[in-house]
């Protein structure tokens, strides 16, 4: 692990880093070239053999999310980059788009060519200003050099790119929702099936894929699927960003291979505890997984396999650290509030649930706690979508996965730190 | 012909050139409301049911339709705001690191509720969900501007600075 060298974030601490020029002097759009004289097909075997899984939460293969493409296109193709980041605890892509604008770009350039789209859009987060100039100054860079627009280096290729921001809305993330707020509506994910790549932006095939993910190809095409698939785990391979923040000495984003384990991310990369503090909990990816344990947290690694295993999951790579002085039940406040404020409210569950959550956890830490909670509280969670077993199989209670990422967090604090809610419950609630 | 810009409501956009750009890039016409609600109000500074009502006319649809989309975004102001609006991200990271006593240092010295403004319409303050920047906890956006890793002293002198 050692031998490990930045891969996306190689050239972050460089002046200049994000301008055109620079990206060229380092051997940018090289990947870009080479793509433009092969057959879009064989593009994407490259990336389904590099096994290339979605960096946004989901994890799905971006080769193969390519693939359900329908092969006989009569209407146009879309690529909409996501970069919605809004994942508490995520905050990779603000840097990928700030200091390796151009890779993300070149990225961008590689999977519109694979799935034969001419217009593409970047979905950027409405609170991301300063980015979304970033990114408008970008483009004009990459139109100026024929890098974008028409018979792209001479390929007879054409791609526009169209920077769209987003007006706060963390479902916009969810990549029916970002579809619909696209086309000018409420960001309320759509029922599935059809998936986006056969009906998607407009009723037309549309890829959604997210700025890491996509920030991975150029690498990829010039590297090789083998040299990507022999970065940490098979199953899920390649470099990694990894957000710590919370409870430790130095948050930040970290790029290290799949699969790193999580005390090395915590003790070594963020620089441990905060104020001598001890570790008690960790949200290891964004405040939609189920929580761990200091003791679960320490001897897992951070890749989707060994999370799963866990009954968490890899998510966005959003490590939340909480240090033995956090009030659990405080903190599972906090996560609920911010569900019950982002719930796009189309479905009864997730829309009454996440609120019912934060009335009962508002009245508990206010004092108010009675003997019947915790039960409630789980009661609640199966409601809206979460049994953290997969195998007793409660999903599909909602349209999309929000009800999960609100019932796995909750139902998870209450697991595994039940004594903590208990003491919220006045002593004669608990006799009785 | 009359320009679409300048339609019958109240409400016209300064920079119709930035309008037609905007209207042509997208495949359709309804897909322009977002940029064209952020440009409404990077201009009135709200969405004023005129404002509404002219990019309806723009879109090809009807004001329903974009009154629709604006209640579902936090970012859109159906109300005037005051001169800075001041957005105290509160999610877990932050409230972790000193959120809290931010909102009440604002509460208590300025004597306004989260979502209330100044008397002098100085500035509007905010408890905002997670604004993405979890590694420089607590975050504060003033306007379009990040202010990251703020102590409650750079937070005051932040404040103290807008007029």
């Amino acid at each position: 692990m050692s031998a490990f060298k930045p891969v996306l974030t190689q050239h972050i601490h460089q002046q200049d880093c994000h301008t055109l020029p620079f990206y060229q002097s380092e051997g940018g759009y090289s990947a870009l070239e080479k793509v433009l004289t092969m057959d879009p097909e064989d593009v994407i075997d490259v990336v389904k053999n590099s096994n290339l899984r979605g960096r946004g939460g989901a994890g799905f293969p971006a080769g193969i999310k390519w693939g359900f493409l329908p092969k006989d296109m009569v209407k146009p193709t879309y690529l909409i980059n996501n970069a919605d980041e809004s994942e508490p605890g995520t905050f990779k892509d603000r840097l990928l788009i700030n200091k390796a604008p151009h890779q993300m770009l070149e990225g961008m350039l590689i999977a519109a060519y694979a799935i034969r789209c001419n217009l593409a859009f970047i979905y950027i987060r409405g609170e991301f200003y300063k980015e979304a100039e970033v990114l408008e100054k970008v483009l004009s860079e990459a139109y100026a050099a024929n890098l974008l627009g028409k018979n792209i280096l001479g390929s007879k290729y054409d791609l526009d790119v169209i920077v769209h921001r987003g007006a706060g809305a963390y479902i916009c993330g969810e990549e029916t929702a970002l579809i619909e707020s696209l086309e000018g509506k409420r960001g309320c994910p759509r029922l599935k099936p059809p998936f986006p790549a056969l009906e998607g932006y407009l009723k037309c095939p549309t890829i959604v894929n997210n700025v890491e993910t996509l920030s991975n190809l150029p690498h990829i095409i010039n590297q090789g699927a083998e040299w990507f698939r022999s970065i940490g785990p098979e199953k899920g391979p390649g470099p990694k960003l990894y957000c710590v923040s919370g409870c430790v000495n130095s948050p930040g984003v970290f790029e290290e291979p799949m699969g790193t384990s999580l005390k090395k991310l915590i003790y070594e990369n963020a620089g441990g505890i905060k104020n001598g503090n001890q570790l008690k909990a960790v949200l290891p990816g964004g405040s939609s997984s189920a929580i761990l344990t200091a003791e679960e947290a320490v001897v897992l690694n951070m890749d989707f396999d060994s999370l799963m295993d866990a009954k968490t999951m890899l998510g966005s790579a959003g490590i939340i650290v909480m240090d033995d002085t956090v009030d659990m039940v405080q903190a599972c406040l906090n996560i609920a509030r911010f569900y019950a404020h982002e719930s796009c409210g189309q479905c009864t569950p997730c829309r009454e649930g996440t609120t019912w959550l934060v009335k009962m956890l508002t009245r508990m830490v206010q004092g108010g706690g009675t003997a019947g909670d915790i039960k409630m509280l789980y009661e609640i969670t199966d409601n809206i979508g979460g049994l953290i077993d997969f195998s007793k199989g409660s999903f599909g209670k909602t349209i999309c996965p929000f009800g999960e990422a609100v019932a796995w967090p909750v139902r998870s604090f209450v697991e595994k730190f039940e004594a903590e809610f208990i003491n919220y419950i006045p002593q004669q609630e608990t006799v009785a | 012909m009359k320009s679409k810009a300048q339609p019958k409501s109240g409400f016209s956009f300064a920079d119709s050139e930035r309008v037609e750009r905007i209207l042509s890039q997208y495949p359709d016409k309804k897909s322009a409301t977002l940029p064209l609600l952020h440009l409404a109000q990077s201009q009135e500074g709200y969405i004023s049911s005129s404002v509404i009502d002219t990019i309806a006319d723009l879109a090809d649809c009807h004001p329903s339709v974009v009154m629709d989309c604006v209640s579902f975004y936090t970012m859109l102001y159906t109300k005037p705001q005051g001169r800075h609006t001041i957005q105290v991200c509160q999610t877990l990271s932050c409230s972790l690191n000193g959120a809290d006593s931010m909102v009440d240092h604002v509460r208590d010295k300025y004597e306004i509720e989260p979502g209330g403004t100044t008397a002098d319409d100085r500035f509007t303050l905010m408890k905002v969900e997670c604004l993405g920047s979890c590694g420089t906890a607590p975050v504060v956006q003033v306007n379009n501007d990040y202010h990251e890793g703020l102590s409650l002293e750079e937070f005051d002198q932040l404040l103290e600075s807008l007029e």
